[in-house]
């Protein structure tokens, strides 16, 4: 007979789980810790290569001269920023139409839900200027977008004059079988947002823009700029978009190609790359070089202009320059001459990039662990869940001692708590907004925290239910919150599994009979606005730049607001994957503790 | 008797580049320089039937539009003013090349798409791609196998469209490609073993991709030496490349080859060179024009020489196979029928059957 089909077989099997369910589910846990810090580890990763066979290798010659006249048209741009206020947009679309390319304008307004206080901003108005570079002999299929902020202040000037230095260069040679598009957008996020909704006919966050009037064809990949010193020491590249999304890996090897072609030195993270693997502080490098993508991805937010891109399917990433102290500086030219290479490249592609991977972590720009090694973490977690699922499973399905109440557990006591937390759930999704427009002197974000703390005092006032009830409650809550982590780690992985670190253990251990004080702190911290707080704290540590609790605090708080902000801005799924799903699950295990 | 002359009137070439795309810019190029080697040692246009599978030229990446470069710094332009393209682009298939060679083409095929040769015809065929373990890849979607290849070849042989034929291969694993001929009077040569990949020469920074396979850029090397009066033999041609320029290891086949390599020309095969002969006497011809009688019609009709005799294969009564127990399916079939009705009828009625 087979294994599970013999009776006797089954019952050692079914008494093995449920005598060893909880020594099993430590082992797991600490083994998906492990796994994931592990990943961290040089032997474990893969170096990168190019799997792109049209991009090749990094043979062509860059020949591009005029970094010093860029950085002039720069100081220019800065000039006339200064005297309009804002975007310098008759100037801009002469000096690009003076270049040779077929100039465009677009505007757009939007009206934010709440003021954004890190940005100072509430009713956004402003012109996105673009230029397009028509390939000479290609017909107008595809297209290629190199885009620059127009940032207020002193910021990214050089990245404009850069941007239209090479429009200068691109517009004299032949060789272009792809438009090239040279955005410069305004109101950084916001008007890239509309420019890619106009572009591609949608409308998905309600913002007002005038139409294009001029287009490329589809584009196949864009690289956005970020450049604010005429001098650099390093090209940082930021990778990590909309919702944890990440460009295709080519693009990071393309970047890396060049960068040691060149001889620039080039970073991720911010961090530079070490050699010394075997070493403990080469290994901590590795790991909060890894830590540090893995906490950007969770956060869903877009960290560059490029990271709305990726939404549309195409591959896009951000170039930052850093100036810091050190002994080796890179001036325009080069750089001008990095973007070439790379552009030359790209120019050669035949379909969009799709031969390398969509699902990574970096430890470092030379190596890459694919979603095939980093998923067995998250999968050791998940586990847990099904083996406590299991346990349950068998414990109900063997008749109680007692038949103290015949009756076995209502449909309408299990449905009651999901339909609350749900409710909760819903409820913390709107009224912060809503309740804005009332609450106009208080911050946005008390509001959140009032919502957060009303809903916490609400709920444990109500709990019904019998012995068995909480049994099967806790199986539904425990495969909700494993289908949830499942599905959320299959998209972005680092938010599955932060949460899965956490709420894991809640899942695990919590019933009524644990002791109720320590369990409720317990819930309490590991819950899930705890562990953004916790995360906070753990970034600013990764970025070396460790802020007091006060701060913190703050920060916490202006955390919040951006992701409210994010997703009513660019659809950022976040939010409302925290409240609408993840907090009502938080809940069900809240009402499970304190059932009676 | 050894046969140490050619004995051929004519000469021919099939070449043929079988990949497309940008970055496959060295196999156009490799073909377009056997292609003016070629022609330079005197096979006319008429005789050349040359297969591009793209576009390199006129590409919009070239940064030098109309032309195909083999050196590096664009030392040589192998496209030239004067080149004829016979089968571009998607034309460039499988089925084009078979058609070709074994000449089943429609009539309504122009006569620069036809191989017109006949049996005192020499042939070279020079194929370059991408290739593995006994195939060559066309244009991304379909294959020639070793096999197809060889049969082809013996099919012309048994048409008379060949009286010696020289075969180069330029790809991955190339060998592999000669291993199942079976014809007479061929020669191969591959730049690759089996299980060994060919290599690409040198880049051109300023046009972005290697402009030359290793063994053809060092047969052109080769061939520039040769002029039309040389009298370089195959042994030459079979040491051009060796393992420490190429990489790979380049093989060759003779042993199909009823003549000694050793005696056979190089323009034998890459040239067309007609042999003259100069004479100082003269020499009396008979006189080619006959007086008729008036009004006396020419009996003697001169018949069309038919390469494709289709009326003799149209009629040919099909060869007496060897005979083969019935098929399953009409068993199978039987033995149902046969079910069915006793099932029906019951055993008892067999007696009245039998």
């Amino acid at each position: 007979m087979g294994l599970l089909s013999d009776p006797n077989r089954r019952r050692a099997l079914i008494s093995l789980l449920t005598r060893l369910n909880t020594p099993i589910c430590i082992v797991c846990y600490m083994a998906g810790v492990a796994w994931f810090m592990g990943l961290a580890f040089e032997p474990f990763t893969l170096r990168t290569y190019m799997s792109e066979n049209a991009m090749g290798s990094t043979m062509v010659e860059e020949r591009f001269p005029a970094g010093e006249r860029a950085l002039a048209t720069g100081r220019e741009f800065s000039a006339h920023k200064k005297r309009t206020g804002g975007m310098p947009v008759e100037w801009l679309m002469k000096t690009m139409q003076a270049k040779g390319l077929e100039v465009f304008t677009q505007r757009f307004s939007r009206t934010l839900p709440f003021p954004d206080e890190n940005k100072e901003r509430y009713m956004v108005r402003g012109t996105n200027v673009y230029g397009i570079l028509r390939a000479p002999r290609a017909p107008r299929t595809e297209a290629l977008v190199l885009s620059a902020p127009c940032s207020p202040g002193d910021n990214n000037n050089q990245a404009v004059g850069l941007l239209l230095g090479l429009a200068e260069y691109f517009r004299n040679q032949i060789y272009w079988a792809k438009d090239i598009i040279f955005l410069v957008n305004e109101h950084d996020l916001i008007g890239m947002q509309a420019w890619l909704e106009g572009y591609h006919h949608t409308n998905t966050t309600g913002m007002d823009w005038s139409p294009l009037q001029g287009r490329g064809g589809s584009i196949q990949a864009a690289l956005s700029l970020e450049l604010s010193s005429d001098i650099i020491t390093s090209l940082d590249l930021v990778l990590e978009g909309l919702n944890g999304q990440l460009p295709n890996l080519d693009l990071a090897n393309l970047f890396y190609a060049f960068c040691q072609k060149i001889g620039v030195l080039c970073t991720i993270q911010g961090k530079l790359q070490r050699n010394d693997w075997d070493s403990v502080s080469g290994y901590s490098h590795a790991v909060q070089t890894m830590m540090l993508m893995v906490m950007k991805q969770a956060s869903g937010r877009p960290w560059g202009d490029h990271g709305l891109f990726l939404r549309y399917h195409i591959e896009a990433a951000t170039i930052k320059g850093v100036n810091s102290f050190r002994q080796y500086k890179t001036d325009a030219t080069t750089i001008g001459r990095l973007l070439e290479g790379m552009y030359r490249k790209l120019n050669n592609l035949l379909e969009r990039l799709h031969q390398s991977y969509f699902f990574y972590l970096m430890p470092s720009l030379s190596h890459f662990v694919s979603i095939g090694y980093y998923m067995p973490a998250f999968g050791l977690l998940a586990v847990i869940l099904l083996l406590r699922a299991l346990d349950l499973w068998v414990q109900l399905s063997t008749p109680p001692q007692r038949t103290e109440d015949g009756s076995s557990p209502g449909v309408l006591s299990l449905l009651t708590p999901l339909v609350i937390s749900h409710l909760t759930g819903v409820a913390l999704y709107m009224l912060p907004i809503r309740f804005q427009e009332m609450a106009v002197e208080h911050f946005p974000v008390s509001e959140t925290e009032a919502v957060v703390l009303t809903a916490i005092a609400v709920y444990t006032l109500l709990s019904p239910g019998t012995e068995q009830g909480w049994r099967v409650l806790k199986l539904v809550a425990v495969l909700y919150l494993a289908v949830l982590l499942g599905c959320t780690a299959l998209i972005n992985f680092s938010l599955g599994f932060i949460l899965a670190l956490t709420l894991v253990p809640v899942a695990a251990f919590v019933t009524p009979h644990v002791p109720k004080v320590l369990s409720a702190f317990i819930l309490v911290i590991l819950s899930p606005a705890c562990t953004l707080l916790f995360s906070v704290f753990f970034f600013q540590e990764l970025q070396e730049m460790p802020i007091s609790f006060q701060d913190g605090w703050l920060l916490f708080l202006s955390v919040i607001s951006q992701g409210i902000l994010d997703h009513s801005l660019y659809g950022s799924l976040v939010y409302p994957l925290i409240t609408l799903l993840v907090y009502p699950c938080w809940l069900l295990f809240w009402n499970i503790l304190f059932w009676n | 008797y050894i046969n140490i002359y050619s004995g051929h009137t004519n000469n021919w070439a099939v070449l043929v580049c079988t990949s497309r795309f940008w970055f496959n810019y060295r196999h156009v190029a490799n073909t377009l320089s056997v292609y003016r080697s070629v022609k330079r040692l005197g096979i006319p246009d008429s005789h050349i039937v040359l297969m591009l599978a793209d576009d390199m030229a006129c590409n919009h990446r070239n940064p030098k539009p109309a032309t195909v470069f083999s050196h590096k710094n664009m030392e040589l332009n192998v496209y030239g003013d004067d080149v004829e393209v016979d089968y571009r682009g998607y034309e460039v298939t499988v089925e084009n090349f078979l058609r070709i060679l074994t000449g089943r083409l429609p009539p309504s095929t122009p006569r620069s798409k036809r191989l017109l040769s006949d049996d005192r015809s020499n042939i070279l065929i020079y194929l370059t791609g991408h290739g593995g373990n006994g195939f060559l890849k066309f244009q991304d979607s379909e294959e020639i196998s070793n096999v197809e290849l060889a049969d082809a070849f013996e099919q012309m042989w048994q048409k008379r469209r060949y009286n010696e034929l020289l075969f180069i291969i330029d790809t991955c694993q190339g060998a592999s490609m000669y291993e199942r001929f079976y014809s007479p009077n061929l020669m191969a040569l591959a730049s690759s073993q089996v299980g060994e990949d060919s290599l690409s020469h040198q880049p051109d920074l300023a046009i972005g991709v290697h402009l030359m396979d290793r063994y053809t850029f060092y047969l052109l090397e080769f061939l520039e030496d040769i002029h039309p009066a040389s009298k370089t033999n195959m042994n030459d041609l079979f040491k051009v490349c060796p393992k420490s320029q190429c990489v790979s290891t380049p093989g060759h086949r003779t042993d199909l080859f009823l003549r000694d390599p050793g005696s056979v020309l190089i323009t034998d095969f890459f040239g067309s060179v007609r042999k003259v002969e100069l004479t100082m006497e003269t020499i009396n011809l008979t006189d080619p024009i006959e007086q008729l009688e008036s009004g006396e019609l020419q009996k003697e009709m001169h018949t069309y020489a038919d390469q494709l005799p289709v009326s003799e294969i149209i009629h040919q009564k099909p060869k007496q196979k060897d005979w083969h127990p019935p098929d399953g399916f009409i068993l199978g079939l039987w033995t149902l029928i046969l079910l069915v009705f006793f099932q029906t009828y019951g055993v008892k009625h067999l007696k009245h059957i039998f």
